[in-house]
C-alpha cells in the first residue's frame, strides 16, 4: 500500500495548527490549506475503504 | 549261595549311580522347593544361571538352563525368595548334588509383579522416565499413528473419537497382535515402522482392558525400549483407569484408556472453530474502533475553523488590511494638520525678520547695479546709486565718504 494514513494525519495536524496561529503569509496559508484538504479527502476515503474491507471480511 | 561280596566301585560309577538313584526316585522328581536365592550368577557367554537356595539352616546348589531361563518374566537375584519347580540330580565331575530349576516364581508377589517392578527400576535409573526426554505432543496433528488389534472395541473406539472431534487428521492403523507370544515385538515393530517412514505425527499405542497376562505385552522391555526410542510422541493407552503398564511410563503421556488416548491426541475441531469465531468477532471489533478512533482524530482537524471555513483566513486579512488602511490615512491627516500649524507658525517669523519693516524705522538700502553696496569703498565719489527707503526709490550720487577707524 502506497498510501500511509499515519503520515498523511500527522502532516494534516501540522498544518491545521499551523493554520489556526495565523503566523503564515497568505500564500503559504492558501498552499497549506490546498494541501491538508487534499490529505483529507484522501485519508477520509481510505477511512471508508477500510471500513467497506472490514464490512466484507466479516461476512465471509 | 554266594558269599557277600562287596562291590567296588569307581568314582564315576558311584556318582552315576547316586545320579540314577535320585532322578528315579518319584518324591523329588520333580519337585517343588520354597527358599531364598544366595550367590546367584549369571553367564553371560551361556545364559544358565547358577545360584544357591537356602533356608535358615541348610543350603543347596541349583543351576537354571538358559532355555527355561529365557522363559522367566522376572529376573531372579540374591535374597529374593521363591519357589521354584525342578528335578534334583548329581553333578557327576563333582560329586555334587543339586536342583535343575525348571521354573521359578517370587514367593509373595507374583512373578509379573515383580518382573513390572523390575523392569520400572531399571528403566527408571537409565532415565528413560525423565519428561526431558519425551518428544512433545504436536497441537494439531495431522497424521495420527495407531498401533492396536486390527480387531477389538478399542480400535473402533479410537477411530470414534478421532473421528468426531478433529476428522481433518489423517489416521494410519497398524494392526498388531496385542497379547500372546510375539505381540511385544510386533508393537515394538510397528513403532519402529512408523519412525522409519516418518509416517505419523503422534502415535496411539493401545489396548482395551483384560488381565494382568493378557496387557503384558505393554510391560515387556521391547516394547518400551521401542516407544522411549520414538522420536514421535507416544500416547499410550492401556487397559482401564487402573491399569499402569511400563509403556505408560516411558510415553510422553499416559491415557487412561484408548479412547481418552484419542481425546488426548487430537484437539476438538469444534472448540478451535468456536474459538476462530470468537477471536475474529473480537478482531473486528478491534478494527471497526480504530477506524472510528482515526476518524475522530480526522474529523478534529477537518472540522476546525480554518478548514471548514477557509474564508476566516481571507477574512482576517481583509480586516487588517481595512483597519491598516483608516489607521495610514488618520496618520496622514495628522501629519497634514501638523504640517500646516509649523508652515503658519513660520510664516509669522518670516513676517517679523521681514527687510520692509527696518526699512520702516528709517533705515535704507543703497544698491547699484543690482549689487547693495555696504562699504565706504563702494561709494566712490560721483558714484550713482539707488537707495531703497519703505516706500519707494531714491536716486542718489556719492559727494565723499570717510571710514571709520
Amino acid at each position: 500500500m502506497d498510501f500511509d494514513y499515519e503520515a498523511s494525519m500527522k502532516k494534516i495536524e501540522e498544518i491545521t495548527a499551523k493554520l489556526e496561529s495565523g503566523e503564515l503569509s497568505l500564500e503559504e496559508s492558501l498552499k497549506l490549506f490546498e494541501e491538508a484538504a487534499g490529505l483529507i479527502k484522501s485519508c477520509s476515503a481510505f477511512l471508508d475503504a477500510a471500513e467497506q474491507r472490514v464490512k466484507k471480511l466479516a461476512e465471509e | 549261595m554266594e558269599a557277600y561280596k562287596p562291590k567296588i566301585y569307581t568314582v564315576s560309577q558311584l556318582n552315576r549311580y547316586v545320579k540314577s538313584v535320585l532322578e528315579e526316585d518319584p518324591a523329588i522328581n520333580p519337585v517343588f522347593i520354597v527358599g531364598e536365592i544366595s550367590n546367584f550368577k549369571r553367564y553371560e557367554a551361556s545364559g544358565h544361571l547358577y545360584m544357591s537356595i537356602k533356608d535358615s539352616q541348610s543350603s543347596v546348589r541349583a543351576v537354571m538352563f538358559r532355555g527355561d531361563a529365557q522363559r522367566l518374566k522376572f529376573t531372579p537375584e540374591s535374597g529374593m525368595s521363591v519357589i521354584l519347580c525342578g528335578r534334583v540330580s548329581v553333578y557327576e565331575r563333582d560329586g555334587a548334588y543339586q536342583v535343575y530349576i525348571s521354573d521359578m516364581q517370587p514367593d509373595g508377589a507374583g512373578a509379573l509383579a515383580v518382573a513390572f517392578e523390575q523392569l520400572k527400576n531399571k528403566l527408571s535409573a537409565e532415565g528413560l522416565f525423565d519428561d526431558s526426554r519425551k518428544p512433545a505432543l504436536p497441537k494439531f496433528p495431522s497424521r495420527v499413528g495407531v498401533i492396536t488389534s486390527g480387531e477389538g472395541a478399542a480400535l473402533r473406539d479410537i477411530l470414534n473419537v478421532l473421528s468426531r472431534r478433529y476428522p481433518v487428521a489423517q489416521v494410519i492403523l497398524c494392526p498388531v497382535q496385542v497379547q500372546g507370544e510375539g505381540s511385544s515385538a510386533q508393537i515394538a515393530a510397528a513403532i519402529r515402522l512408523f519412525n522409519e517412514k516418518k509416517a505419523a505425527d503422534v502415535l496411539i499405542v493401545g489396548r482395551g482392558g483384560g488381565s494382568v497376562e493378557d496387557l503384558w505385552a505393554f510391560n515387556e522391555e521391547i516394547t518400551a525400549r521401542a516407544v522411549a526410542a520414538s522420536v514421535i510422541p507416544v500416547i499410550s493407552g492401556v487397559g482401564h483407569e487402573t491399569d499402569f503398564t511400563i509403556c505408560d511410563f516411558v510415553a510422553s503421556l499416559r491415557a487412561p484408556t484408548p479412547s481418552a488416548a484419542a481425546e488426548l491426541a487430537v484437539p476438538d475441531a469444534a472448540e478451535l472453530k468456536n474459538d476462530i469465531l470468537m477471536k475474529t468477532a473480537y478482531l473486528n471489533r478491534l478494527i471497526i474502533n480504530e477506524v472510528g478512533r482515526m476518524r475522530k482524530r480526522l474529523e478534529v482537524c477537518a472540522g476546525s475553523r480554518v478548514m471548514k471555513n477557509p474564508s476566516v483566513l481571507l477574512d482576517d486579512r481583509r480586516r487588517y488590511l481595512d483597519e491598516s488602511r483608516s489607521a495610514s490615512e488618520s496618520a496622514l491627516e495628522k501629519r497634514l494638520t501638523a504640517g500646516r500649524a509649523q508652515l503658519s507658525a513660520l510664516a509669522g517669523r518670516a513676517d517679523a525678520l521681514s527687510p520692509l519693516k527696518v526699512l520702516s524705522r528709517g533705515y535704507a538700502v543703497p544698491a547699484s547695479d543690482g549689487r547693495v553696496l555696504v562699504r565706504t569703498e563702494d561709494f566712490k565719489p560721483g558714484t550713482r546709486f539707488s537707495l531703497r527707503v519703505s516706500d519707494g526709490t531714491v536716486q542718489a550720487v556719492a559727494e565723499s565718504s570717510e571710514r571709520n577707524v
